[in-house]
This record gives structure tokens, C-alpha cells and sequence, in this order.
């Protein structure tokens, strides 16, 4: 049994400590915002933060959040009013939308530690996360968007 | 139940039961007598005809068609009913159409309900229109019998009918409360539509309605779905097409905590279980020896070298795609024949949603409910019901929001297997790729090996092209898939070599098929992608030996062609085509895809030391025809060159012992963030009707960088993608 938080509720689990955190989340807990890319950290589309900073958790086992707060995209805000949803949605960011739960995520842990990020730290923090339909320009320009909008 | 129940309660139960990202606030009207009791429909809603439907409380529900893949038809396909109707867009809900291909197919594919090739707005948009002016003109007819004034006089403002010389004003939900449609409706014909200098909607770009959802994680995908009993399964396949599973050695996977059970399939062995972890870990103990099969040896490196000796040959002819003129003769007659080489590798779709499917057999085994995210709703249906052998009334599918498809999910082989499984376990069943399983047994666009000859006469002018691609069929790949002879042409390989734009009299395109066993599909471009980068590279081979510029021998072969030269000459002005650079170079593409054109410049550098390419500016411009979206259209092009960028630098699938040596994104290296240049592109809609708008970026990266790479160094590259290595030994030679 592990017990966690997610999205500011304790939740406990009855898994290996060894499962994915994605899969609890997913199959387990039934938050489905949290998507499967590729299994091994190399695409990003399961980003969540712990604590506040942001890893995959494809490749975290449940076990290491034992005591931890997850937020996922579903917590980030309750009605999808972050500035980065926002934005995201000002800029019509999202072509199939598959990644862009993971893309909000790491800009989001991004933008809590710096307000203001420039050109080159926005492509340094989201270059891990890929997106297949081509929608990264559009990425920079929501973050800006919201780095100036708040 | 008769047949239009029957859909109408379908489509019904699709909606509450089934695809919940796709039902928008949803509230599935009676379909009155074009579907379900006509009982239901006293006091409203409208049923004006069975696109759209409109209740009293003002809210209008329109089909829409197509699967939502990320391109934005399921706004757009509503958008344009909405126009002629003159709606209120406010009011306007979303409902996926029954899988009624009488009623709701896309007659630009024959009535076939299919999201491919970017033929949504292109086939809908007349059917479309002529559809909400037929609503609009039930409203006006319903209003005028009850108000007793002529037709004539009335007028419409969005959501209300308007009598100007009473001054009076009634919404549409009020209309829909008293009025019901005619037994026959009112004939509707193209002159009878708005000008559209008119248009309220058309051409102004309203936001997408998929996008709020995708920036909450709330847009459920068929990998979101879970229904009530449902267990898991992985599926080891066979490496290559063709194999079936011999000996299985299952010990290991059987002691896996979460496995239940192992199945073999036609061409796999199935893990049952209950987890995605233990399910995916015991497909991955399993041990498995396979039948043999045509592709079992086939090795993409040694066959690469043949194909282009193939090209080469001119004795052995391919299947004729296009001619014009006869190319034979005028090449003897030339006074200077060029010739050049090109080579395209496998590439994979990688969309970021591996394939998966939830299926649910019903225990007598006569009714199958699909979860699944597909690009041809139709034949899956037929599919489905030929493999249980039941009606396709009784496969019941609920189509999700689609994460990527690219081409890949025309073929829906995950969902057979799923359907296998479920009937195999008497239970539902949802299956999952991994990215392993995803790449591994990808279905890519074919490796090409091309070769044009041109003839030239004395004054340096085409007058012959004869462009030879040597590849496997894709058409003839899936038909055979569907125990179908094989079609004559491919055009999903030869889209792109017909170069309509370019005035050369003699011209002919050949496919010389090779058939090796190699899984193959559509790739987003599909063949303008691998032909417009042989094409444009070539071009530039004739500018260079003619003494033209890139850009003047583009114009000149394109007299005649206002739209394409226009195009040319607003990226020649956007990247400021004819200003000298320090340390880049700039290289210009055009191409042309079931009628949208387009083109693109390039300005790239190259670090020398280490071969790598830098793209740093891609200027695009597109003629989509009149662009229902432009704004979309924008973002499609600019999604379809970052998309390409990767198969230009990087993307590569190899096969060695029919085996796909990639695995992942680690080995399979699509675009990132750090590569992308400053894109920028511009719609130039004009008045011709839409075409498609989704893959057009894509032909143009290959031939713009790789003559890009020929203006800033003088070296041509005659192979995708340009990775490191290839650029570093060029420079090296």
C-alpha cells in the first residue's frame, strides 16, 4: 500500500511499489489527463510534478511518492484557468492534444521558478517533451503569453 | 426497427454511453421522421434534415464527420453549415453522425466514411452548405406560413428570422417549437448559397471547440477509455508481415503477477491480464519462433542499392501514373539529357498516441462496441463485421478524439486483434502498443529510390521529364490486406510526380513496384513528400546547369499558372529571396497535392566540423483555395514542416532480417523544440473551392533545405534524411 497525495487529496494505493506512477494514476486512480507516450522518459507526455518539480512518471515507481504530493493536469487548476491554459487556448496551441497535458506541465514547473523565461530557457526546459503534430512554435509563444499575462 | 431507428439509436446511445470527449454538452435530438419516433419530436426540436437539429432552447446540433485528428474538421465541418444556416456559433454543439455512409459519407471518396488525405472540408464543404441553407430555408418557410407573409420578405440574422417591414424577429428555437420539416424539403442548389463576401463565419477564424478540453486533460482518447469488466492485453506480433507464432515459450510470462493468460493470434501472441504493466512485461518474457514469410529476410540497406539500379534500367517499365505528351521521342530529340538520383528511407508516423483499442464482444458473440481512434470508420465497421460474420448494424463504434495519425490509422489491425481477444476471453478487452509495439510493427511510407531524366533543348528549356520511382505499392500492400487484387496505379506513392504546375509538353511518372513483404501506409504528404523533394532538387540541378536562378526557372515553368507563381514570388518576398547571406543559404520548393499548391524557401547553415544542419528560417505560403479556416490552415502548414523537419535531419527506419531495428524515440529521433526554425506562413485564399489543407507543409522541408545546402556549399544531397554523418562526409569529399 502506498499513500500519496494527488491534486490535494490523500489517496492510497494497493500496488507493487514498483508500478509506473502513470499507471496508478491512469488505470488505477482513473485521472486519464496523464498520457503513455513511449515507457522510457523520452517524450514527455506523462509529466507531472512531485512536490512541485516536474518528472515523468512512466518512469517513476509508485513507491517513490510514498508521502509526496502529485499534481496532475487535472489539478493544475480547477477550471482550467492557469495562465497557461489560457494562453494555450489564446494561442490555439493544441493540434491532436495528445501531448499537451505534459507540455502545460513542464512549461508550468518552468514558470514557477522563473517568471520571465527567455527564448533559450523555454527551449532548454520543454526539449524533452516532443511534439508529433509540429506545435511547438505555438508552445513558445503561449509561454511567453503567459510569462506576460500571469 | 428499421434501418433509420436503428442508426438513430445507435448514434444515440454513442453519445450518452460512449465517446465522452467527443460529446460536447450533447443532447441528441429526436431525428423526427428521418430516424427516431416522430412521437418524441412534438414541441421540438427541429429536425430540418439530418445534418442539423434545432431545439427550442435555441441550441443547434450539427454532424460533424470526420475524426478529429488533430487537423480541426471537427470544427470546421460544422462551421460551414452553420454559415448557410446563419447560426448563432454560440449556439452551435458538435454530435458524431451514426456510421451512415448513405447519409454522411464523403462523396469526394465515393460516400466512404474516411478521414484521410485532407479530403474532409474538400468533399463536405458543398453537401455542407447546401445542407444549412436547406435548414435555414425550412425556418424561413415555417415562419412564413405562420405569419402568413411571402417568403420573399423574409431574412435571417444569426439564429433569427427576421420580417423587416413588421419589424419582427423570431429566434430559431422559437421556430423550432411550433415548426416541424416538410415530407419533402425545399431543393436547395449552389446558386441559391451566399456570396462569399457574405460570410460570417467562413474565413474568420473561430476558435477550435477541441481545444479548451486538450488544456485540461478532460479530451478522452481511446488509450483513456475503461469500461466496466474490461481486462488488459499486450500482443507480441510478428517482426516481420506474414510471420505467425510457432513454438511459444510462455513459462516466464505466465509467473508475471497481473497475467491471467496467453492467446495466440494470426499473427501475434496475446498477454491477458489485469494491469497495463504486468500485461506489457509478460509480452515482453515471452519467447516466440515464427513461420516464415516474405519479408522474413528482407534488408532495407542491401535493397535500397537495388531499387536505385531498378530506377536506373530504364528497360524494365513500371505501372504509368501520369503522361502527358510522348516522353520517349522528345528525350532522343533533346539537345541535352540530365539525369538525376534520389533516395527516401522508411519513415514512421510516430504519433504520440500509440495504437490501442477496448473491445467488447457480447457473450452470443453477435454484436461487438468498439472503443478506438480511427482515420476510416467505415471499413473498420465492414472489417469487424466480416471477421465476427454479424451485421455491421451490430458493431457499435465509439470514435474518440484521435491522438495522431498521420496515415497510420487507416490501417486498423489493433482493433481486429482487440475484437480476437475479447471474443477469445468473453470479456472486454482493451489493448495496448507499447512505443516498441507501435514502431516495431509500424507500417511505414515506403523507402523510394528515384530517377529523372530531362531533356533539354538548345535553348536550355524542358521539353522532356520522365521520373521513375522504385517502391512498393501501398494500395496494393492494404488491398491485400483485405484479400483485394491489387489496384493498377499507387497513388499514395505517386502522388506528386504529375508536377501539373509545370509546363514541360512530354512528361510521363512510372511506379516500378517492389514488393519485398515490407509493411507499408500512408504517411502524412504522402507521395508529393518523397516526389517533391526528387522533383524540386532536380529542378534546381536544370537551374544551376542552364545558368538560372532557383526562383526564375520556378516562374517560368509555371506560365500560365497564376496561383503557383504567385505563391513562389510571396516567399521569394518573404524570405527576401535575392539578398546576399553571410553563412546561410536559402533553397525554394514548390509542390502541388490533389490541387492545394504551395511553397516554401529554407535558410540554412552547417557547422563544417561536425556536418550538422541548422534550419533557421522557413518562409511557406499555401493556396488552399478559399480557406474555410485560415488561421488553421496557418498552423497545419506550420505543423506539417516542423512535422518533416525530423525525416530531413534525423528519421530512419532500418530493417535487417525483416526485423525494424528502431525502437523508440531514443533511435527514431523526431523534431524537438531545439530544432524548429522561425516559421512563417502565409494563406493566400482565393476563390476557388477548398481543397485540403493538412499535410502541405510536409513536401516542401526536404527540397528546400537540400537546396538550400546546394546554394550555401555546392554540394547536392541525394538521400534523406541529411543526417550528420551524411553532410560531414560530403564535406569531407
Amino acid at each position: 500500500m502506498v499513500a500519496f497525495t494527488v491534486n490535494g487529496q490523500k489517496q492510497e494505493a494497493g500496488v507493487d511499489g514498483e508500478t509506473p506512477l502513470l499507471w496508478v494514476l491512469r488505470e488505477h486512480l482513473k485521472m486519464t489527463g496523464t498520457k503513455f507516450g513511449c515507457g522510457i522518459a523520452a517524450c514527455g507526455a506523462c509529466t507531472v510534478h512531485i512536490d512541485g518539480a516536474p518528472v515523468r512518471s512512466c518512469i517513476t515507481p509508485v513507491s517513490m511518492v510514498e508521502g509526496r504530493s502529485v499534481t496532475t493536469i487535472e489539478g493544475l487548476s480547477a477550471d482550467g484557468s492557469h495562465p497557461l491554459q489560457k494562453a494555450w487556448i489564446t494561442e490555439q496551441v493544441p493540434q491532436c492534444g495528445y501531448c499537451q497535458s505534459g507540455q502545460i506541465m513542464q512549461a508550468a514547473a518552468l514558470l514557477a521558478r522563473n517568471k520571465n523565461p527567455s527564448r533559450e530557457q523555454i527551449v532548454e526546459q520543454m526539449d524533452g517533451n516532443i511534439c508529433r503534430c509540429g506545435t511547438y512554435q505555438k508552445i513558445i509563444a503561449a509561454i511567453q503569453r503567459a510569462a506576460r499575462e500571469g | 426497427m428499421n434501418q433509420h431507428k436503428q442508426a438513430a439509436a445507435l448514434s444515440r446511445r454513442d453519445f450518452v454511453g460512449g465517446a465522452a470527449g467527443l460529446t460536447l454538452a450533447m443532447s441528441f435530438a429526436a431525428a423526427g421522421r428521418f430516424g427516431i419516433d416522430d412521437a418524441e419530436a412534438a414541441e421540438g426540436p427541429l429536425v430540418a434534415n439530418v445534418w442539423v437539429t434545432i431545439a427550442p432552447d435555441d441550441t443547434i446540433t450539427i454532424m460533424s464527420p470526420a475524426a478529429e485528428l488533430g487537423q480541426g474538421s471537427f470544427t470546421a465541418l460544422p462551421l460551414i453549415l452553420a454559415e448557410e444556416l446563419d447560426a448563432d456559433w454560440s449556439k452551435v454543439k458538435m454530435a458524431q453522425p451514426p456510421w451512415d455512409t448513405k447519409r454522411y459519407g464523403n462523396p469526394e471518396y465515393g460516400n466512404r466514411l474516411s478521414t484521410t488525405s485532407s479530403f474532409s472540408v474538400r468533399g463536405y464543404f458543398t453537401p455542407l452548405r447546401l445542407a444549412g441553407a436547406q435548414a435555414r430555408r425550412v425556418l424561413l418557410d415555417a415562419v412564413a406560413a405562420k405569419w402568413n407573409v411571402p417568403v420573399a420578405e423574409l431574412s435571417t440574422e444569426p439564429s433569427l428570422v427576421v420580417h423587416q417591414s413588421s419589424n419582427r424577429k423570431i429566434s430559431y428555437g422559437a421556430v423550432a417549437a411550433f415548426a416541424q420539416a416538410p415530407e419533402e424539403l425545399p431543393k436547395i442548389e449552389e446558386k441559391d448559397l451566399k456570396p462569399t463576401s457574405a460570410f460570417r463565419l467562413i474565413g474568420k477564424d473561430v476558435p477550435r471547440v477541441d481545444v479548451p478540453l486538450k488544456v485540461r486533460g478532460a479530451a478522452i482518447y481511446a488509450m483513456d477509455v475503461q469500461v466496466p469488466g474490461m481486462i488488459y492485453a499486450a500482443v507480441l506480433q510478428s517482426p516481420y508481415d506474414g510471420g505467425s507464432p510457432q513454438t511459444v515459450d510462455e513459462e516466464r510470462a505466465r509467473k508475471i503477477s497481473g497475467v491471467t493468460d496467453i492467446i495466440k493470434l494470426p499473427a501475434g501472441v496475446a498477454v491477458l491480464g489485469t494491469t497495463v504493466e504486468g500485461t506489457q512485461a509478460g509480452k515482453n518474457a515471452l519467447k516466440v519462433t515464427w513461420s516464415n514469410a516474405k519479408g522474413a529476410d528482407f534488408d532495407s540497406e542491401r535493397a535500397l542499392t537495388e531499387f536505385m539500379e531498378i530506377a536506373r534500367d530504364t528497360s524494365r517499365r513500371g505501372a504509368e501514373y501520369a503522361k502527358t505528351g510522348n516522353v520517349g521521342p522528345a528525350l532522343m530529340d533533346a539537345a541535352t539529357v540530365m539525369r538525376g538520383e534520389y533516395r527516401t528511407r522508411h519513415t514512421y508516423h510516430a504519433q504520440m498516441e500509440p495504437l490501442n483499442a477496448t473491445a467488447s464482444v457480447s457473450a452470443d458473440g453477435k454484436s461487438v462496441e468498439l472503443w478506438a481512434g480511427t482515420q476510416g470508420p467505415g471499413s473498420l465497421i465492414d472489417e469487424i463485421a466480416g471477421l465476427l460474420k454479424i451485421s455491421a448494424a451490430n458493431v457499435k463504434l465509439n470514435q474518440q478524439w484521435v491522438g495522431g495519425a498521420y496515415g497510420r490509422r487507416s490501417q486498423n489491425e489493433v482493433v481486429v486483434d482487440a475484437v480476437l481477444l475479447s471474443k477469445a476471453a468473453g470479456k472486454p478487452v482493451k489493448l495496448i502498443w507499447s512505443r516498441e509495439d507501435d514502431m516495431t510493427s509500424g507500417k511505414f511510407r515506403p523507402m523510394t529510390a528515384q530517377y529523372i531524366e530531362a531533356g533539354l533543348d538548345a535553348k536550355g528549356k524542358i521539353v522532356a521529364w520522365h521520373h521513375r520511382v522504385v517502391a512498393e505499392s501501398v494500395s496494393a500492400y492494404t488491398a491485400a490486406a483485405r484479400g483485394n487484387a491489387p489496384p493498377k496505379t499507387d497513388q499514395i506513392v505517386m502522388k506528386g510526380t504529375p508536377i501539373p504546375c509545370y509546363g514541360i509538353p512530354n512528361k510521363l511518372a512510372e511506379h516500378v513496384v517492389e514488393a519485398r513483404g515490407t509493411r507499408v501506409s500512408a504517411w502524412r504528404g504522402v507521395g508529393v513528400g518523397h516526389n517533391a523533394f526528387a522533383v524540386e532538387c532536380f529542378l534546381d540541378e536544370i537551374a544551376k546547369a542552364t545558368g538560372k536562378d532557383p526562383l526564375a526557372i520556378r516562374l517560368e515553368l509555371q506560365e500560365g499558372q497564376p496561383r503557383a507563381q504567385t505563391l513562389v514570388r510571396t516567399v521569394a518576398e518573404m524570405s527576401d529571396w535575392s539578398r546576399k547571406r553571410e553563412g546561410t543559404g536559402l533553397g525554394i520548393a514548390f509542390m502541388e497535392k490533389d490541387d492545394t499548391l504551395a511553397a516554401g524557401v529554407a535558410e540554412v547553415s552547417i557547422d563544417r566540423a561536425s556536418g550538422k544542419l541548422k534550419v533557421h528560417n522557413f518562409w511557406a505560403a499555401i493556396d488552399p483555395g478559399l480557406a474555410v479556416q485560415p488561421r488553421n490552415v496557418a498552423a497545419q502548414t506550420e505543423g506539417g514542416i516542423i512535422f518533416a523537419l525530423g525525416h530531413v535531419l534525423r528519421e530512419k527506419i532500418t530493417i535487417k532480417d525483416g526485423r525494424v531495428q528502431q525502437s523508440n524515440f531514443t533511435d527514431y529521433q523526431v523534431t524537438r523544440m531545439s530544432d524548429i526554425p522561425n516559421v512563417q506562413v502565409k494563406v493566400i485564399s482565393t476563390d476557388n473551392k477548398p481543397t485540403g489543407a493538412g499535410e502541405d507543409g510536409v513536401p516542401l522541408v526536404a527540397a528546400a533545405v537540400g537546396n538550400a545546402i546546394f546554394s550555401l556549399t555546392g554540394l547536392r544531397l541525394r538521400e534523406l534524411p541529411f543526417s550528420q554523418e551524411q553532410v560531414r562526409g560530403a564535406l569531407g569529399a
